[in-house]
């Protein structure tokens, strides 16, 4: 059997519909809301503030804290509200995935906390989140040397495929995961995760999709930034 | 902002955004925010923004009330909403939240729970209510109970095989709200009462009182603050909710 056409008619190659918009959360000192298909994220960021409790200050650079949450009515089976292992997880890869473009050394002792929330989700949601903190950082006007965009891609049935919905990551003939993040410029890989079986070339000819698929995203993200900023100068 | 100014403003009857002491700010209510939710809206009250999901599970129901489904809501007061909200599980606050919206749903009979009975001692409708604040601007109690009812009158049924709810896959029936028990909570500042501050007004009020009224009958109340609240101030508030249910109640749709 082969994968021969996707479930939602997209092209193999193909991300969903995206939307991002900053300054969702007006109380937040930075925020954004990053829209892939029927995948929604939410970030807030705040600080950089004290950090408590303070055996967990760094005196030479400020300490990034991400915190992932998916709310309980984003799934169709009640999610009971609260961490997981699986949050703590997407926590600690998040906050490796954006720690390559912030410069936090001018606020020593101090927090710089990322609050993402899955509003609705649809497959891709760590990846969404990560869209979402790279934007939510920039508008607090935390010091970057990029953006970061991310992306899953992945192996469904036969297929090299790029955003897979949830339907795909649950096609019976078996579907591999790829999560993962390029830096704007720099087209670093700051994030790289894999749930299946794939051959070494599959998984180059994957990444190279997910580069592509990176760049799309960054023209998101930058548009959502002159947008917002060019409406501040008014 | 000081709160001294914020005071003194009020003693003369004015707020720091300009309006009067008993206007709302611009409220906007959004319904099915949400595809996986069985029903789901979004309130927005000034800057204040709270989301509802409503989600349906079957379950037994209590030995008491052998035929009767249940409500359980569930506020979480994230740090994502202020600079203010800790991380871990719910605090005072969300969990009074939860409550006073909780039960002024149920103690108005707001939804017929005998409706949701399925099967008589055996098999009942639980209804989920999950409160999310996603900004909070103040006043999240009474944005909160109009996401939740306008969450509430458009939930679907979800489908049921075998006594066992197919995820992700619902009925043409929708869940039928009797009764819309719209919440106002007045507040006191220095003697004045106002009702909706948003937070910086809220950082200095001395008491409140949360109403929930449907049809000019009151059934729900919660007294907060640290202050005291004299009979005259009671009535005053309870004429300013019974006034605000008209005004309200017509973002419940």
């Amino acid at each position: 059997m082969s994968y021969a056409k996707r479930f939602d008619g997209r092209k193999f190659e193909e991300i969903r519909k995206m939307e991002a918009k900053l300054d969702v959360i007006p109380r937040a000192d930075g925020s954004a809301m990053f829209k892939m298909g029927d995948t929604i994220a939410f970030a807030a960021v705040y600080g950089p503030r004290s950090m408590f409790p303070r055996f967990l200050q760094n005196p030479e650079k400020g300490v990034l804290r991400c915190n992932y949450d998916m709310i309980s009515f984003s799934v169709t089976e009640r999610k009971k509200p609260g961490p997981t292992r699986r949050s703590t997880e997407i926590n600690l890869v998040t906050e490796k995935a954006l720690l390559p473009i912030l410069d936090l050394t001018q606020f020593p002792n101090t927090v710089v906390d990322v609050f993402i929330q899955i509003i609705q989700a649809n497959a891709g949601t760590r990846c969404a989140g990560i869209c979402a903190a790279s934007l939510a950082l920039a508008h607090a006007g935390i010091p970057m040397k990029d953006l970061i965009a991310a992306v899953s891609v992945g192996k469904v049935s036969d297929k090299i495929v790029i955003d897979l919905d949830k339907k795909e990551e649950d096609h019976p003939e078996g579907a591999t995961d790829i999560p993962l993040a390029f830096t704007g410029r720099g087209k670093q890989i700051s994030l790289l995760q894999l749930d299946g079986d794939v051959s070494k070339d599959e998984l180059i000819k994957a990444i190279e999709l997910g580069k592509k698929g990176c760049e799309e995203i960054l023209e998101v993200q930058r548009k959502a930034l002159k947008d917002y900023f060019k409406g501040e100068a008014k | 902002m000081n709160s001294d100014y914020i005071e003194s403003l009020i003693e003369n009857g004015k707020r720091i955004d300009g309006r009067k002491l008993d206007e709302h700010r611009k409220i906007m209510i959004e319904q099915d925010i949400s595809k996986n939710a069985e029903g789901s809206a979004r309130c927005r009250m000034g800057d204040t923004e709270v989301i509802v999901g409503v989600k349906m599970d079957i379950g037994q129901p209590y030995s008491d009330s052998p035929d009767e489904g249940t409500i359980v809501v569930t506020a979480e007061l994230n740090p994502i909403a202020s600079p203010e909200f800790e991380s871990g599980p719910p605090g005072t606050k969300a969990t009074e939240l939860a409550r006073i919206v909780d039960r002024g749903i149920r103690e108005s009979k707001a939804l017929d729970f005998k409706k949701l009975c399925i099967r008589k001692g055996e098999k009942i409708w639980m209804v989920f209510i999950d409160i999310y604040a996603v900004n909070d601007g103040g006043n999240l109690i009474d944005a909160s109970v109009l996401a939740a009812l306008a969450a509430l009158n458009k939930t679907k049924i979800p489908k049921v095989e075998n006594d066992k709810v197919v995820y992700g896959e619902f009925t043409n029936k929708y869940l039928k709200l009797e009764k819309t028990p719209i919440l106002t909570t007045c507040y006191r500042i220095n003697g004045k009462i106002l009702v909706d501050p948003n937070y910086k007004e809220e950082a200095v009020i001395d008491s409140r009182l949360s109403i929930s009224i449907f049809n000019g009958r009151i059934h729900a109340l919660q007294k907060g603050g640290d202050k005291t609240l004299s009979l005259d101030e009671i009535k005053q508030m309870i004429d300013i909710a019974i006034k605000k249910e008209k005004e309200l109640g017509k973002y419940v749709i």
